[in-house]
């Protein structure tokens, strides 16, 4: 039995213990937005966010996972109003396919909430999701663009 | 008639709707840089109930356009561009489009109507353009026609801007949406015009996607996402040896395993574990006892591979490609004489979403919900599957996470097709694992290349002999369509004429022939297809030429391209890009490449740097004319993005054979480019006009030549056998 905060509503799930969080999200939770890439902690397409930390959830064991600690995924990033990332997102056309721009988002939002004066270095060395359609131009525009508004934002 | 699939359940504690996204997104309308709104949500468009303008236009009283849409969307932006040229002669107002899929059942009962979807060979839009303005243009044809008998004027003397029909002479006008009923039944006039180019105002421009915002808030259903009341998973397992054969395996020792509910024999090669999760099946799978009879491939290594390989590249029988005048003799009584070995591993297509297919099955009937880029084909799987008449069977579109080739192969679906219909009654998602992906991918066929070229006194080439060797696609895939000349797909880039892709160089005494020699690695199109080889094989030989003349990469070029002035335009644009005429920043160095595959030319230039072995790529210029652009910033979207694919082949793509099986399972053994590599990306459009090439893939093939030729530069190494990172680029 776990038991997870997700979104701000208190789960509990009967899963085993080794089942990775990554599936307890999709399959029991049932929110899908969070992708299966590799399932080996590679690719990033099942990033979510553990106390504002950027986490792959395809490797974390929901065992490892305390009720107090407070996982946040795409379905809640933007459920007010769309994340200043998601915004530019939509405005620079990043997407592709889209399957791992999800994980590309959260991962983002993590860094900025962090540090909205990266550099390119740093964000091109902190994003390490993979595109296989290639969208990494924009996603390093994009996520510039987005640093600069959220930055101004906080004046 | 389903036009378009109920959608798949999904119960979510904390999913953004759409329409809060949308509201928020116009709050900050004003930051929206490009010159058309936000459509609003696309699954606003579930069902059409408003009667038709023709097959390809419904227009709604509200005066949403709705444009249907029969390839596949699978990230390469086709959706859009394809709906810009239906908007483009209907003349309506961009900014109220939508757009609705089309199931191949449905374009089967209507006898064709959406034609061909098929989706691949970067044919999306080269290859329906001419049907899909006229489809707009007749329906224009139609509303104008129905507005003007409202009014008892002639159609003609009506026009038509972004949707409003207007009557000059009476100061009459009215929309499409509101006369869009009055429309039903009016057959289109026979001489419906197409617009000039010149006119266009929504092919061409740089508008955005129209299927993005549900990519962002994570509420796009890809295929993997499917969930239906009383849903199974399974997730199967064939023989890792191609060709081999599932011998036995022991249900008993998982059957017990929490969730488990079948474990099943697929066909002859195939096992797999059906469970109430993902989690639950793949434990089980991974604990599943299986004796594999992996027959007579079970010794094949890379190595063993590569020796047949090399064993065609001076085998005397070959088949021709290209000729002209006697390459042989001149080579054989030439002065100067240069040869180089060229070879190009297989490459898995690993898009970010692995394989999967969701299939009801009950003796009544087979419904099927399939992310795919051959719908046709997919359909006639699940009906071979199913053993169900035709009309018994369905195939709905599902939105896809990537493909580049993958999914123009159907086995999936039999897999997932046969699993179901254990089951009946249940639906059963089908997921393959990254590893099983990996196993049993479609691979980007192996091949090596032989080059003799000879050069004159003058640092002409006088002759060249390309010999390829390796595997055929089609004679595994498409049998039905191999030529006397073998696999015509072999030839990429390098023929001697056509409109598809042919040699950019005059050579006086060229063959380009290829012994054919088939691993049993299973292959498949893969994104570039063999343009990619070929292009790597040819350009960093080309180069190899020019230096052995002391000469300029591109004035050794200029001199074999005379004859070529649309080939040689993309080279002088990606060098002038790049700055080839001012020397690069010390520790730099300049490559390019050029050639020209699925109807476009394309080029492109690197900078580079080489430090402690280290490879840096900085910039890459890449120019393409594909005759028309229908969408500048979508083509931009694909060259980057083709690029990363091309780079990734080019410095880690490596699938490798051990014991007759593929050595890598994961992106941790095949890694790919990521941000951090990634080099600036600067594309040059330049559609000359008079002809309709492909996006998606030609400019793939140019960026790994380009970057070669520059690590040549910076290093005085050739790299002649991918990938890059088995090469020591260390200057000793
Ligand atoms: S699915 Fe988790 S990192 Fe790839
Ligand atoms: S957008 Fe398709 S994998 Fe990134």
């Amino acid at each position: 039995m776990a038991k997870l905060n997700v979104n701000g509503n208190l789960l509990e799930i009967d899963v085993e213990d080794d089942t990775p969080l990554l599936w307890v999200i999709r399959e029991h939770v049932g929110l899908t937005g969070t992708k299966y890439g590799c399932g080996v902690a590679q690719c990033g397409a099942c990033t979510v966010h553990l106390d504002g930390v950027a986490t792959r959830s395809c490797a974390l064991p929901v065992s490892a996972i305390t009720p107090e600690q407070k996982i946040l995924t795409i379905e809640g990033l933007g459920a007010q109003t769309p994340h200043p990332v998601q915004q530019v997102w939509a405005e620079l056309d990043v997407a592709q396919c889209g399957y791992c721009q999800v994980g590309m988002i959260m991962a983002a939002a993590s860094l900025l909430a962090q540090n909205t004066h990266t550099s390119d270095a740093d964000i091109r060395s902190e994003i390490t999701n993979i595109c296989r359609c290639g969208t990494y131009t924009r996603v390093l525009a994009g996520v510039k663009l987005a640093a600069e508004r959220m930055a101004a934002n906080r004046g | 008639m389903t036009m378009k699939h109920a959608a798949p359940v999904n119960t979510a504690a904390g999913r953004v709707t759409r329409r809060n996204f949308l509201g928020g997104a116009a709050a900050a309308a004003g930051a929206f840089t490009f010159g058309f709104s936000f459509p609003l949500p696309q699954n606003a468009v579930a069902q059409t109930a408003t009667p038709e303008v023709n097959a390809w236009v419904v227009i709604q009283p509200d005066d949403t356009v709705i444009i249907r849409i029969a390839r596949i969307e699978m990230g390469q932006g086709a959706l859009t561009g394809l709906a810009q040229l239906v908007a483009e002669d209907l003349d309506c107002d961009w900014s109220k489009v939508r757009y609705e899929l089309i199931d191949p059942g449905a374009n089967k009962a209507r006898a064709m109507v959406w034609k061909s979807q098929q989706t691949g060979g970067s044919r999306s839009i080269r290859g329906s353009h001419d049907y899909l303005r006229l489809g707009g243009a007749q329906a224009r044809a139609i509303l104008v026609t129905a507005a003007a008998r409202q009014w008892g004027v002639q159609p003609d003397t009506c026009s038509v801007t972004k949707g409003v029909i207007r009557h000059a002479a009476s100061g009459r006008s009215t929309t499409y949406g509101a006369i869009a009923a009055a429309a039903t039944g009016i057959a289109p006039p026979a001489d419906v015009k197409l617009k000039d180019p010149m006119d266009w105002t929504i092919v061409g421009q740089p508008v955005k996607r129209i299927d993005t915002l549900d990519k962002l808030d994570g509420s796009l259903v890809y295929g993997m996402d499917i969930s239906m009341p009383g849903m199974l998973v399974a997730i199967p397992k064939a023989c890792p040896v191609h060709g081999g054969k599932l011998k036995s395996f022991d249900a008993a020792a998982v059957s017990s395993m929490r969730g488990v509910k079948l474990v099943l024999k697929v066909d002859d090669e195939t096992v797999a574990v059906v469970a109430d999760t993902f989690w639950r099946a793949k434990s089980a799978l991974d604990a599943l006892p299986i004796v594999w009879d992996e027959g007579e491939n079970a010794e094949v290594s890379s190595e063993t591979i590569a020796a047949t390989l090399r064993e065609g590249l001076s085998a005397p029988e070959a088949f021709v490609g290209n000729r002209a005048g006697d390459a042989k003799a001149v080579l054989a009584g030439a002065r100067r004489v240069l040869e180089a070995d060229y070879g190009f591993p297989f490459q898995n297509h690993a898009p970010m979403e692995v394989l999967s297919a969701t299939v009801r099955w009950t003796p009544e009937r087979c419904e099927a919900w399939v992310p795919t880029q051959a719908p046709d084909t997919a359909l006639t799987a699940v009906v071979a599957a199913a053993g169900l008449p035709a009309q018994s069977c369905d195939l709905h579109i599902m939105r896809i996470g990537g493909s580049f080739g993958r999914r123009l192969s159907t086995e999936y679906v039999q897999i997932a097709t046969r699993i179901a219909k254990a089951l009946p009654g249940t639906p059963v998602k089908m997921m393959w694992t990254r590893e099983e992906d990996m196993l049993q991918g479609r691979f980007h066929p192996v091949t090596q290349a032989r080059f003799r070229g000879a050069l004159d006194a003058q640092g002409n080439i006088e002759a060249l002999h390309m010999r390829l060797s390796g595997q055929s696609i089609l004679s595994y895939a498409l049998p039905n369509l191999m030529t006397a000349n073998g696999d015509p797909i072999v030839y990429q880039g390098l023929l001697a004429d056509g409109p598809e892709g042919h040699l950019g160089y005059t050579i006086p005494n060229l063959l380009i022939d290829y012994a054919m020699r088939n691993p049993h690695i299973r292959p498949g199109f893969w994104r570039g297809v063999n343009l990619n080889q070929n292009a790597v094989y040819m350009e960093c030989f080309i180069d190899e030429l020019a230096a052995a003349a002391g000469q300029d990469p591109l004035a050794f070029r200029r001199r074999l391209m005379r004859n070529h002035p649309k080939h040689l335009a993309v080279l002088e644009a990606a060098a002038k890009g790049i700055g080839w005429d001012t020397p690069p920043a010390p520790g730099r160095a300049r490559g390019i490449a050029q050639i020209m595959g699925f109807g476009s030319y394309v080029a492109a230039a690197a900078e580079v740097s080489v430090t402690n072995g280290q490879l840096k790529m900085h910039r890459i210029v890449a120019a393409t004319d594909p005759g028309h652009v229908v969408n500048p910033q979508q083509v931009d979207a694909q060259v980057a993005g083709s690029f990363v694919y091309g780079l990734s082949a080019m410095i880690y793509g490596e699938c490798t054979v051990k014991d007759g099986r593929i050595e890598q399972e994961n992106f941790d053994t095949y890694n790919v480019l990521r941000l951090d590599e990634m080099p600036e990306v600067e594309v040059i459009s330049m559609p000359s006009g008079g002809f309709w090439g492909g996006v998606g893939e030609p400019t793939i093939a140019v960026a790994a030549p380009a970057v070669l030729n520059a690590v040549f530069a910076a290093t005085g190494k050739r790299v002649r056998q991918l990938p890059l990172k088995n090469v020591d680029l260390n200057v000793s």
